[in-house]
């Protein structure tokens, strides 16, 4: 996992409105083919809710990592 | 003499004016500071107010003012089309070919509503972000009589929770009409409950169910067929439509475009306590034009002047300027056509519910006057 490049990285903990989700979502449609964008949520219904989103609009899943307080997810923009 | 350029006339923009005019009116009157507003409209328009013509609950007359009649003594205004912002060089650039130069700057070019995003959207569906899709909007409501009425929205965009307050007011609309039973209401999100604020997703669901609203979770649209009225997400499902509702993807200004300092959709790295441009001492972002991950609202930009114009302040008489912007948003949310709620959050403080009430209702209404107040630096 330490060797994915990660070519951006979203850094919404402590925001509700619009939510991590929604900032992936947003990023992801101006982003390059393949590239792999990081979020960062303090929510914790984030590790759920991505992972559901990016298998439903045919993404791929890199990772979930817990780390103090919040989370890092990753995902590979692929379609 | 220093001169502080605010660049837009909207909410954040004519706010940060107003208040910094009032409190360094010494300054101004001594010649030391300038206050410069450079906006592109002759009117300044109450936004939130579309949501109210699209229903035709009031005339779109009622929500616009001249943007002159807003300043208070000691604001500069210039209605110019800036083309562009030279940080480097504390410079802006007009459409006429004039330069202004600045000691400081703030970003106030909002947010905007573009239906180019999505293959056929243009042709295929309304909406009621501008006020004239709102007008267009109020029109095809009055005239249809029955049929399957669908509404998305797409990312990112201004106001979260407009959506929903059109879907409820919608609601009550028809069955003020009489003809509720005529319609199907399908409501669609991007992303997997009703809105993005969990406490609002909650209150919203026995509601939607209680007024027979249906509703489909993780759909982003990708594509309408105005021709045969098909909306198809990109997650593969798609409806049949009679009225397509969308909420269309914003982009930054084209100002901030062309100047080559905003992120992919145009909008300005900002750091998120300070609200200054990343990278630069003297150029502030406020609103919907930053790319903070928070709500594009009238009231975030409310809340942000505090923290910019008390910095603006300090540092021009030589105090630290240290203050932070907490995040704080307060959205009025209409729960159909006589009852509303609210909500409030910040970085650190997660957003609660609050009972819908009648008395929220007439005060949200309220606030829609109060508005023309706030905007003057008074509240």
């Amino acid at each position: 996992m330490s060797q994915v490049a990660i070519d951006k990285t979203i850094d919404a903990r402590g925001t509700y409105c619009p939510g991590p989700l929604m900032e992936l979502i947003k990023t992801l449609k101006t982003a390059p083919l393949q590239s792999v964008i990081e979020v960062w949520s303090s929510d914790s219904g984030s590790a759920t809710d991505i992972p559901v989103w990016v298998k439903k609009s045919g993404h791929e899943f890199v990772y979930s990592i817990e780390e103090n307080g919040y989370w890092r997810i990753a995902i590979r923009k692929a379609r | 003499m220093r001169r502080i350029a605010i660049l837009g006339g909207g909410v954040g923009g004519t706010m940060v004016a107003n208040r910094l005019a009032r409190e360094l009116r010494s300054d101004i009157d001594r010649g030391d500071v300038e206050v410069v507003l450079i906006g592109e409209d002759a009117n300044h328009t109450y936004q939130p107010g579309f949501l109210y013509v699209a229903f035709n609950q009031a005339p779109l007359e009622r929500f616009v003012r001249p943007q002159t009649s807003l300043l208070v003594y000691g604001v500069r205004f210039l209605q110019m089309r800036a083309l562009r912002i030279d940080a480097d060089n504390n410079s802006l650039l007009f459409e006429n070919g004039d330069l202004l130069t600045y000691d400081y700057l703030v970003i106030a070019t909002g947010s905007h509503p573009t239906m180019d995003t999505v293959a056929g959207l243009k042709e295929g569906a309304y909406s009621f972000y501008t006020a004239d899709q709102a007008i267009r909007l109020r029109d095809a409501l009055a005239n249809i009589a029955s049929g399957r009425i669908v509404i998305g929205v797409d990312v990112p965009h201004k106001c979260p929770v407009a959506v929903l307050e059109f879907t409820l007011m919608l609601d009550e609309y028809l069955r003020k009409r009489g003809t509720r039973d005529q319609f199907e209401i399908i409501y669609t999100y991007p992303i997997g409950r009703l809105h993005s604020l969990i406490p609002v997703a909650n209150w919203v669901e026995p509601e939607f169910e209680r007024r027979g609203i249906q509703s489909e979770f993780f759909f982003n649209v990708d594509n309408v067929d105005p021709d045969k009225k098909i909306i198809e997400s990109l997650e593969g499902s798609s409806y049949a439509y009679d009225l397509l509702v969308m909420v269309p993807a914003h982009r930054g200004a084209k100002v901030i475009i062309d100047s080559g300092i905003g992120d992919e959709s145009g909008f300005v790295p900002t750091d998120r306590y300070s609200l200054r441009m990343k990278g630069s001492h003297n150029v502030f972002v406020i609103g919907d034009a930053t790319d903070l991950p928070i709500s594009k609202a009238g009231s975030t930009a409310h809340y942000e002047a505090d923290t910019i114009v008390t910095n603006l302040i300090d540092e021009l008489h030589g105090l630290p300027a240290d203050h932070q912007y907490d995040g704080k948003v307060y959205c009025f949310i209409e729960g159909g056509l006589e009852k509303a709620t609210y909500i409030a959050f910040s970085y650190t403080e997660p957003p609660k519910p609050t009972a819908p009430s009648e008395l929220l209702h007439w005060f949200k209404l309220m606030y829609n006057e109060i508005y023309w107040l706030s905007v003057r630096g008074l509240l």
